[in-house]
């Protein structure tokens, strides 16, 4: 039978403000355990908590961004659970009335097609604390430096098909609120969290198959390596006569596996109710639009503007948008190229991408700054270095030795473009190969690159290869 | 100097007749002395209060003392006082020093005032009797067989019994009016919001709300001036400047317009407070106040409804006392299920855990509906009955508890017939309303109390019309045999 797998993500975006959602601690990561957790953050009897307004901000921003409703008035409720690490006995999240609601993004999957995933709420939430079970000898120990920490939880529709449109999604998502500058998108330091829904059905079957929850996939591959075993797992299920069974499953990095953790009968009853601490949260048409005004531009019409303005392909538009940075960095080499964007495109997506590939650094911690490599361009596109000679002058920027125009001086890379000189050279190369001119005049034209390719080394690369190909056409005529 | 007033003690305190360290003074000794029988302190804080003093003192000479500054006060241990022991009347927090003040605290401490301890109250602020503390009983002073409500029965007590010119309490069904009815002095709960609910250990936070204690409605006033206020921590609260509550204080009360809600004259009602509170109208009308009878037809709904709301907020706000953080925590415990369950299994009372379950089955999925949303459904029908009704009456009045104060035990193992004391003083919670008692008269020798219950943030209302009827009684200078 075949069979066709339905995904739905959950996304956890933590919010990059500087204090908590409902507190004024601050929400720096890494601190020494509890000292970033006061009285509220504790949930020391009689506190209370207050909304940080910049969360509202930023989660209206989200919504604006992804076509969404922003809803004029949305409610923190109670999500009532013990945990140790749950400070209050509840963690305060909105419920029944989230603030941002059906949007959609679109994602590219592959140069021609477009696929719309709808995204069914962002709710605004706050984190709980963290427990650490080593090194306190058979005890657990709380770290509530994290509770308090703004979240926004993202809820896509079970939209997509397979493992690929999923990391498609989640990387969309990723760069667009660090475009917006709503979360720093740190996988690592878990910013950035990811929960996925998913089930499978026999192909053309209207109705959903019964679901499972991968829990704790926080990278890209493990997203990808999760639901793929999932999927699999699910469908030998099915295929041996058995039933999914609806629960949360955690992911193991380690032995790439969804592993049970609980079932729906052993799921809580969170006893959801407004938190009567709070009034909800109203947002009215002026707020909106103070938030428009300071919306950065989006990637979609980043990508459509480098088309248009600099003549890229969707592909290479698509990859220099994906992060905020890249986009940035892009359009600053293009400016002091003196506006030469496919080239620009080329290096940056090329030499450069390799470059700092290999080295494993961001393109913000790049050793060749924009303006140094639209300087060394702009000696490309005037004809001082040819491209070739360009990878050495590219060397040289990496390696911290000056600016494009120092390196080409000192180093006397300059291009050769004075005829005579050229002439001269050419003169020698076809003085010193009778043969090979014997061979050409004979309908061998093969060796008109062998006469290239020693004029090119008797100049060490500098002469200008075009100018070399029309005079050694003329001359060796003659 | 037991017997003066507030208002007395800061015009003696101003012109030098005593210290705040003398009158500080005074007020320990009494405590000492007679509250051993009455148990309405928790912990008396004499070092911190007799250093307080002495800073009021310095105030004082200097010219820049307010109405409270040098003034001992009791405060109710629902309140967050820094470095003091914050029980809240449990098992659950008697090892709990609050790190920090309550805005109410803070407050009181800005104005001067001397908190010379922290008043026993029921379980966390769970009861109407002072039965259900962690501490004991607290007696009344009118009679050491009776209870003196709750749940904020210790801060009426010492008010009653001369121990302090004033105090603090939390009304979230009652706690304020009821006791203040059935030990013989003046209570005020605000309206909701008027005052921050910072610090202050929540019970049911969409219905909690502090207000103070004293003999007079002039001292009351004084009080709830320096409590009242927008505070920026506590999100309900309104973003309003307090009124000017003594400036009114004797403005004519002639014309005022008093409405007799039906539902509170009827089945239940003892008799003796009936004949009380008539009298008491009587006064009114002949203050120049006209009086006629109105209907809140869905008053029947309130205890009901209240028994959803407040219980389902409770569960949720008791939750943080898991023996983790703070507060008791079992003896070495199994795992961590053991550990919840025995800290709050041996660390909460009964009545507290009785709410506790109540409130977590009308939460519980499959009962939201049913309970917890046509609960605050109830709340808007009887918050619009209100509504109508000021549309042609100033003030409601009434009784503030169905009878004067019952014997010791009489109602403990009775929960229903125990929720029933507050069946006057609950809807108005609902309601978010303010409402007041005054001492009304006596039934059997033992108080009772008038319940005023006004607009929204018309506290200052209630008050000219206490104060005017204050002017014409003498109840509220009756004092207890024994606290001569």
């Amino acid at each position: 039978m075949d069979w066709e797998t339905v995904i739905g993500l959950e996304i956890h975006a933590q919010l990059a403000t500087r204090s908590k959602i409902f507190s004024g601690a601050s929400t720096r990561y890494g601190a020494e355990p509890n000292t970033q957790a006061c009285a509220v953050d504790l949930g020391l009897p009689g506190v209370l908590p207050v909304l940080n307004e910049e969360v509202v901000r930023m989660a209206v921003k989200f919504g604006l961004a992804t076509h969404s409703t922003v809803a004029p008035r949305s409610v923190f409720a109670r999500k009532n659970y013990f945990y140790p690490d749950l400070p209050k006995g509840y963690q305060i999240s909105q419920y029944e009335l989230p603030i941002v609601h059906d949007g959609y993004l679109d994602i590219e999957l592959d140069e021609d097609t477009v696929k719309r995933i709808g995204i069914t709420r962002a709710h605004l939430e706050e984190d709980a604390g963290k427990s650490l079970h080593e090194d306190f000898h058979g005890m657990t120990g709380i770290d509530l430096n994290r509770a308090g920490t703004p979240l926004l939880e993202i809820v896509s529709e079970p939209d997509m098909r397979s493992a690929k449109e999923a990391i498609a999604y989640m990387k969309k998502i990723h760069s667009l609120v660090r475009y917006l500058g709503i979360c720093d998108g740190n996988m690592q330091e878990g910013s950035f969290r990811c929960d996925a829904n998913v089930s499978v059905r026999p192909k053309g079957q209207e109705a959903f198959g019964t679901r499972t929850e991968l829990k704790n996939i926080n990278s890209f591959r493990f997203v990808e390596q999760a639901i793929n075993y999932e999927v699999e797992r699910q469908i030998a299920v099915l295929e041996s006569g058995g039933t999914v069974v609806q629960e949360t499953r955690l992911f193991d990095a380690d032995r790439h596996e969804t592993r049970p953790m609980r079932t729906k009968e052993e799921a809580n009853d969170y006893r959801y109710f407004p938190d009567p601490d709070l009034l909800p949260v109203e947002i009215d048409q002026a707020f909106i639009a103070e938030v428009t005004l300071s919306l950065p531009e989006l990637p979609d019409v980043k990508k459509q503007r480098f088309m248009d303005d600099f003549g890229l392909s969707a592909y290479d538009a698509g990859v220099l948008t994906a992060t905020r940075e890249l986009g940035d960095y892009f359009e600053t080499v293009v400016e002091s190229s003196g506006g030469q964007g496919k080239l620009s495109a080329n290096w940056v997506m090329g030499e450069l991408s390799g470059a700092l590939n290999k080295a494993g650094l961001e393109i913000d911690a790049s050793p060749v700054s924009a303006g140094a490599l639209g300087g060394m361009l702009r000696r490309i596109e005037d004809g001082t270095i040819s491209g070739k000679i360009a990878k050495q002058v590219f060397e040289a920027l990496w390696a911290g030795e000056g600016t494009a125009d120092e390196i080409i001086e000192s180093q006397g890379l300059k291009q050769i473009t004075d005829s005579s000189a050229i002439e001269g050279i050419i003169r020698e190369v076809l003085e010193n190969s009778p043969t090979q001119v014997e061979q050409y005049r004979n309908g061998q034209e093969k060796v008109f690159g062998y006469f290239v390719g020693q004029v090119m080394k008797a100049t060490q690369g500098k002469a200008n290869p075009k100018q070399v190909n029309e005079l050694l056409k003329k001359m060796i005529n003659d | 100097m037991h017997h003066k007033t507030l208002v007395e003690l800061s015009a003696g305190l101003r012109q030098g007749e005593y210290s705040s360290e003398e009158l500080t003074r005074t007020c320990l000794d009494r405590v000492a002395l007679l509250d051993k029988q009455l148990n309405s302190f928790i912990t008396v804080t004499e070092e911190l209060a007799l250093q307080a003093a002495r800073e009021a003192d310095a105030r004082i000479r200097s010219g820049e003392a307010g109405p409270l500054t040098g003034i001992p006060y009791a405060h109710k241990d629902i309140f967050c006082t820094r470095g003091v022991k914050t029980s809240c009347g449990s098992r659950m927090l008697d090892n709990f020093i609050a790190p920090y003040d309550a805005t109410v605290t803070q407050r009181l401490n800005d104005a001067g005032a001397v908190m010379i301890g922290k008043t026993n109250m029921d379980e966390f602020a769970m009861g109407s009797s002072n039965e259900t503390s962690f501490y004991g009983l607290v007696t009344n002073p009118w009679d050491s067989e009776t209870v003196p409500g709750g749940s904020s029965g210790g801060s009426a007590a010492a008010v009653a019994a001369r121990l302090v010119p004033v105090s603090t309490g939390t009304d979230t069904g009652g706690s304020i009016r009821q006791p203040a009815a059935l030990c013989g002095i003046t209570g005020l709960k605000p309206t909701y919001g008027r005052v921050s609910r910072y610090g202050m250990i929540a019970f049911a936070s969409s219905l909690d709300q502090a207000g103070p204690f004293a003999r007079t409605a002039e001292d009351v006033a004084l009080m709830l001036g320096a409590m009242a206020g927008f505070d920026p921590r506590d999100s309900t609260s309104v973003e309003r400047p307090p009124d000017d509550y003594t400036g009114g204080l004797n403005k004519s009360i002639k014309g005022l317009k008093i409405g007799l809600p039906e539902q509170y004259f009827g089945e239940g009602l003892d008799s003796g407070v009936t004949a009380a509170v008539e009298a008491a109208l009587d006064e009114y009308r002949k203050l120049g106040a006209v009086i006629t009878e109105i209907s809140l037809p869905n008053s029947q709904l309130a205890v009901p409804a209240y028994y959803v709301v407040a219980p389902a907020e409770c569960s949720s706000n008791l939750s943080r006392f898991d023996g983790v953080r703070f507060g008791y925590r079992a003896e070495v415990p199994a795992d961590l299920e053991d550990l919840y369950k025995r800290s709050r299994g041996e660390g909460f009372g009964a009545e507290v855990k009785r709410r506790i379950m109540i409130g977590t089955y009308a939460l519980s999925a499959g009962y939201y509906d049913a309970y917890y949303l046509k609960a605050q459904q109830v709340r808007r029908l009887i918050r619009e009955d209100f509504m109508r009704a000021f549309e042609q009456v100033d003030v409601i009045m009434g009784p503030t508890s169905p009878s004067a104060a019952f014997r010791v035990g009489e109602k403990s193992d009775d929960p229903v017939t125990m929720y029933l004391s507050d069946i006057y003083t609950i809807a108005v919670n609902l309601a978010g309303l303010p409402g007041m008692s005054i001492p009304a008269g006596f039934t059997a020798d033992m108080p009772v109390g008038l319940q005023l219950i006004g607009n929204y943030f018309e506290e200052a209302h209630l008050l000219n019309a206490a104060h005017r009827y204050q002017q014409v009684t003498d109840w509220h200078n009756r004092v207890p045999q024994g606290y001569e």
